[in-house]
């Protein structure tokens, strides 16, 4: 039941996970941060198998460090989602991973992208992308509220309608989502939607 | 002297000294020059071959320069037979780079990675190092023109103008008193041909001895553009560096 999805606003793009970590009927914790910074300019929002979600993206996040490390300039957003779904498709033949990640950035030339690539490493280049059942609802609020160069209120507001459709219309919605955003300031928490707290401890 | 450290290739001198790496450079410095010019607009490849003969089939083969990536080629100065095990080797590190990344290889990258392999050759595995000095000529959206030169030892370094075999230290000491910052693409063609007349040793320039190649951005694309006999010739009288064909006189 996990739900990711982003879009590309005018140089910006946001990226929105759900923040419950679920083991069959328990929720751990309903603030998992599911969208890892993969460095100064990247979003990496990933959904699926826990384990395997907090291996891959680490692991990709690590790489993407090296690469900079070594060669003093960092790897464009193209080229990180290339990375990745090379590394996805590698395994898939012997030890897939079971992530399906969306993933954000801002480069200097190119501004603003977003890419869609699932546990198969399918990649696509989108302006806009969902995963999970949530995705049948976010998508379709996408389809239809959806405009190129929108400004960050228009798509926080977009982001809140598909939040809502999720809430209302999902069986075993998440209560908790997590909103981020990228632009040519960096990546950052831009606000979390939560309509469960943790209850408050004992006195 | 210390003859008996010279058989080992991968072990230091007394004196803190790779022989064999020495030596291989001693091997280049018998081997046809090349020059390597870097202007604002491009980077110009000049290699002096040392095979001429008119047996030779000139259209399908390259003695000093080769193309490693769209993006990058290089002249080479040494061992022929080292030179295309490394030029393979490198076309291999950029593609598998661009099948990772879907992206070309920065140039410093692409020359750093077949320093590593040549370097291995120096430390481990007790084979002799490669004879062969590159010029790397390429472009990338990172820092625009580059020119690297490498050596057997492994080491590398951008330069703005660079010379490898045969009197190689007569070339670059002419490349550092005739250089320019803003050099053109054309006075860089200029340029490399002057020099690599001076430090050859044969009485007369003729297309046949050398090799020309260019790299440069064209519609937005980079091109790698080796000069063919006829329009090297014109050059080569254009600039003054050979004698016109003789007229009746």
């Amino acid at each position: 039941m996990e739900c990711v999805f982003g879009m590309v606003g005018k140089e910006f793009a946001v990226v929105v996970a759900d923040s419950s970590a679920v083991h069959s009927i328990l929720v751990h914790k309903s603030n998992e941060d599911k969208i890892m910074l993969l460095d100064s300019h990247k979003l990496m929002g990933a959904s699926g198998e826990p384990g395997d979600r907090a291996q891959f993206t680490e692991y990709v996040q690590k790489n993407v460090a090296l690469y900079h490390f070594r060669n003093g300039i960092p790897l464009t957003t193209a080229a990180s989602a290339n990375f990745t779904r090379g590394e996805l498709a590698t395994a898939l033949r012997k030890n897939p991973y079971s992530v399906n990640i969306v993933l954000a950035g801002y480069d200097k030339g190119s501004g603003p992208s977003l890419y869609f690539i699932d546990y198969i490493a399918t990649l696509h280049k989108v302006d806009k992308a969902a995963f999970g059942y949530g995705s049948y609802f976010s998508l379709a609020m996408m389809d239809r509220h959806y405009r190129k160069d929108m400004s960050v209120e228009e798509a926080i507001e977009l982001v809140d309608k598909c939040i809502i459709e999720i809430r209302s219309r999902l069986v075993v919605a998440p209560p908790n989502f997590v909103i981020k955003i990228v632009d040519k300031d960096g990546a950052r928490e831009y606000a979390w939607r939560e309509s469960v707290k943790d209850a408050p401890s004992v006195a | 002297m210390s003859r008996r450290y010279d058989s080992r290739t991968t072990i230091f001198s007394p004196e803190g000294r790779l022989y064999q790496v020495e030596y291989a450079m001693e091997a280049i410095g018998n081997a046809g020059s090349a020059i390597g010019i870097l202007s604002k607009d491009g980077v110009v490849l000049v290699g002096e071959k040392k095979v001429t003969s008119k047996l030779l089939q000139t259209s399908t083969s390259t003695e000093k320069m080769y193309k490693i990536d769209d993006h990058v080629a290089c002249a080479v100065a040494g061992i022929m037979s080292d030179a295309n095990i490394l030029i393979n080797t490198a076309r291999v590190q950029a593609q598998r780079y661009t099948f990772a990344y879907q992206e070309p290889m920065p140039v410093e990258q692409l020359v750093q990675s077949l320093c590593d392999t040549k370097q291995g050759y120096t430390q481990f595995g007790g084979l002799r190092p490669f004879g062969v000095s590159f010029l790397f000529a390429g472009w990338d959206k990172n820092f625009g023109f580059q020119l690297y030169m490498s050596d057997p030892s492994g080491n590398y370094a951008g330069w703005k103008a660079a010379a490898v075999g045969a009197n190689n230290q007569a070339a670059q000491s002419m490349l550092k008193q005739d250089y320019k910052d803003d050099i053109s693409r054309e006075e860089a063609v200029q340029l490399a041909l002057k020099v690599l007349s001076k430090t050859m040793d044969s009485t007369s320039l003729t297309s046949d001895k050398l090799e020309l190649a260019e790299v440069f951005l064209s519609s937005g694309k980079v091109k790698y553009q080796v000069c063919s006999p006829e329009d090297l010739t014109k050059l080569l009288v254009k600039f003054g560096v050979t004698q016109p064909v003789a007229d009746a006189s």
